[in-house]
């Protein structure tokens, strides 16, 4: 790594250009979720010369917005819980414990992680159908937790193992049973990973969409992704109500990845990197 | 130090997990095999034992055949231009000058937001009348009527992969960032001691101890891309006449819109093993390269 130094105007300005490109879209989006209809059917101008917050206000009061961003919420924060609790559960003695097999289960969840999603919803659907769970947060959580648990628990089981061992031998000799050593020893050191894979966990449910498109119906369980996609236009697209919704689906998203920035790249490069 | 307790317990604690990935992800696939046998259209209540009569249909359907090449078409391409341009971006950020790294965590947000957003911006952005991308074409002259980029079939594929691109590039900057922090920087300075180029240093250094991780990114993007749904979907649902039909989009209108569970199942079959083909190849050269490396040291 080269010491820290100013970069030449020809890599600044390919800087630039990567910046702009990355941004311009959202920004774009913005720009039009604070345009008056009237700004929206012609094009300049470009920046909003009238800025009004009539979208995001149509928003919560034409449409049922709040009950569906509670159901994105609700969905997303029980898939977290339950990812994780599982996920540290297994991830335990896959780290630690002189289990046989461990391999050939780690290798049977990076496989669950690889099948693509449309070949699991339609025995899904006729199950959740059959269990009269359609269009109710059960349906999406378990669904979401399913695929969210992979995931989570290789980022756990990666960073149980970073810890060192002399720590839960310590515990036993001090006459510890296994899980008294997990829970009283490891389980207060993992915050770092519990934080990487639970934000991974949260962005997944929060961003899904086949599995919310099809096993909700109503805004009873409906979420933000399945709202955008479906929004109600009856004669044209309300293109500044979709951008005032996209927007506000964005905000968390954009706080979780500035704030926990290193957590989430520490999640993601947990199995591509090492295994 | 193994005693039974640790062994009981072990097995103890995978049981919650393992149980929930049996029920909701291993017996839904089997489920999919099972119904890819069988002629199920729900609403009729239709549900027979019919072989491989499925298969048979799908591949004399010039629609599957057009579907599996779009979805060829849309991965080798987006992966292509997703590794080539977050190689780039990534060798860029491995340098170290000021707001490096609150340009590694700006550089995430297309990645995190979900990808209906995506679609719903670029669909905004494409729109023929009201579209900034034609603005920006007509005030720069390059064009003068507008251009309808999701509605002309040569065009509505490639509009997606741009947007496809702009997406999950960030995923293929963060893995290969990981990836070049690992090299150790002695090799580095070992090499420009030796007055190699720029070029030569990529290379000859960089390059090959960056293959390891590159083939895990590319396996990576390869089955994600193969398996694209939302975006498409959402963009265009498959048209304009078809030409960005993917398999999974293919897939869910028949399972969903037709409601032929038999039919849809069989499509989903194909993709199952579509990508465990993509991922068992890779598994091969991942082994190959690193056998060769061993034999290469000793």
């Amino acid at each position: 790594m080269k010491s820290a130094r100013l970069p030449s105007v020809g890599a600044v300005l390919i800087l630039a250009v990567v910046l702009a490109w990355t941004l311009f879209p959202i920004l774009w989006q913005a720009l039009t979720s604070v345009k008056p209809d009237t700004d929206l059917v012609q094009l300049p101008p470009l920046l909003p010369l009238h800025p009004t917050l009539d979208h995001y206000e149509a928003l919560f009061q034409q449409h049922p917005f709040s009950r569906v961003l509670l159901n994105s919420f609700a969905v997303a924060v029980f898939t977290t819980l339950a990812a994780l609790t599982l996920g540290m559960l297994a991830a335990f003695p896959l780290a630690r414990l002189p289990i046989r097999g461990k391999t050939l289960v780690l290798g049977l969840v990076l496989g669950c992680s690889m099948f693509p999603a449309i070949v699991t919803v339609g025995p899904l659907f006729i199950i959740i159908r059959a269990l009269g769970l359609r269009d109710t947060w059960w349906a999406l959580l378990i669904s979401h937790t399913t695929f969210a648990l992979p995931l989570t628990i290789w980022v756990l089981t990666n960073f149980l193992r970073e810890l060192p061992e002399d720590l839960y031998r310590a515990a036993r000799v001090d006459g510890c049973s296994p899980w008294q050593a997990f829970v009283r020893i490891l389980l207060p050191l993992c915050r770092p990973g519990l934080t990487a894979a639970g934000i991974l966990a949260f962005l997944f449910s929060w961003t899904e969409f086949l599995y919310a498109f099809t096993f909700t119906a109503t805004e009873a369980s409906r979420t933000v992704p399945v709202a955008i996609a479906l929004f109600p236009g009856l004669h044209e697209i309300r293109w500044g109500e979709i951008a005032a919704a996209s927007i506000v689906v964005t905000l968390p998203v954009l706080a979780l990845v500035l704030l926990f920035h290193r957590h989430i790249v520490s999640g993601l490069t947990a199995g591509a990197v090492k295994g | 130090m193994r005693d039974r307790s640790e062994i009981h317990t072990g097995y103890a604690l995978l049981v919650p997990a393992l149980a929930v990935l049996a029920v909701v992800a291993i017996y839904p696939i089997l489920g999919l095999f099972w119904l890819s046998l069988r002629q199920r259209i729900l609403p009729f209540g239709i549900d027979a034992f019919i072989g491989l009569d499925n298969f048979r249909l799908l591949v004399q359907t010039p629609r599957f055949w057009n579907s599996l090449g779009v979805t060829c078409y849309f991965a080798v391409l987006s992966v292509t231009l997703e590794v080539t341009l977050g190689l780039s971006i990534a060798l860029l950020l491995a340098r170290r000058f000021p707001g490096v790294g609150w340009m590694r965590a700006v550089i995430l947000l297309p990645w995190a937001i979900p990808t209906v957003v995506t679609a719903k911006m670029w669909d905004w952005m494409y729109q023929p009348e009201l579209g900034i991308l034609n603005y920006f074409l007509r005030a720069s002259g390059l064009t003068t009527e507008p251009v309808n980029w999701l509605g002309t079939p040569s065009l509505a594929i490639h509009a997606a992969i741009v947007a496809d691109v702009w997406k999950t590039t960030p995923f293929v900057v963060i893995l290969l960032l990981a990836g070049l922090a690992l090299i150790p920087s002695d090799v580095y300075r070992a090499a420009s001691l030796d007055g190699a180029s720029p070029w030569q240093t990529f290379r000859h250094i960089t390059l090959p101890l960056l293959r390891p991780i590159l083939m895990v990114v590319v396996l990576f993007r390869m089955i994600d891309a193969l398996r694209a749904f939302d975006l498409l979907y959402v963009m265009t649902s498959g048209g304009p006449a078809d030409t960005t039909e993917t398999l999974s989009i293919y897939a869910y209108k028949m399972l969903f819109q037709t409601l032929q569970f038999g039919y849809g199942s069989a499509i989903g079959v194909v993709m199952f093993m579509l990508v465990a083909l993509v991922s068992l190849f890779q598994l091969w050269v991942g082994r190959r390269d690193s056998r060769r490396f061993v034999r290469a040291r000793s």
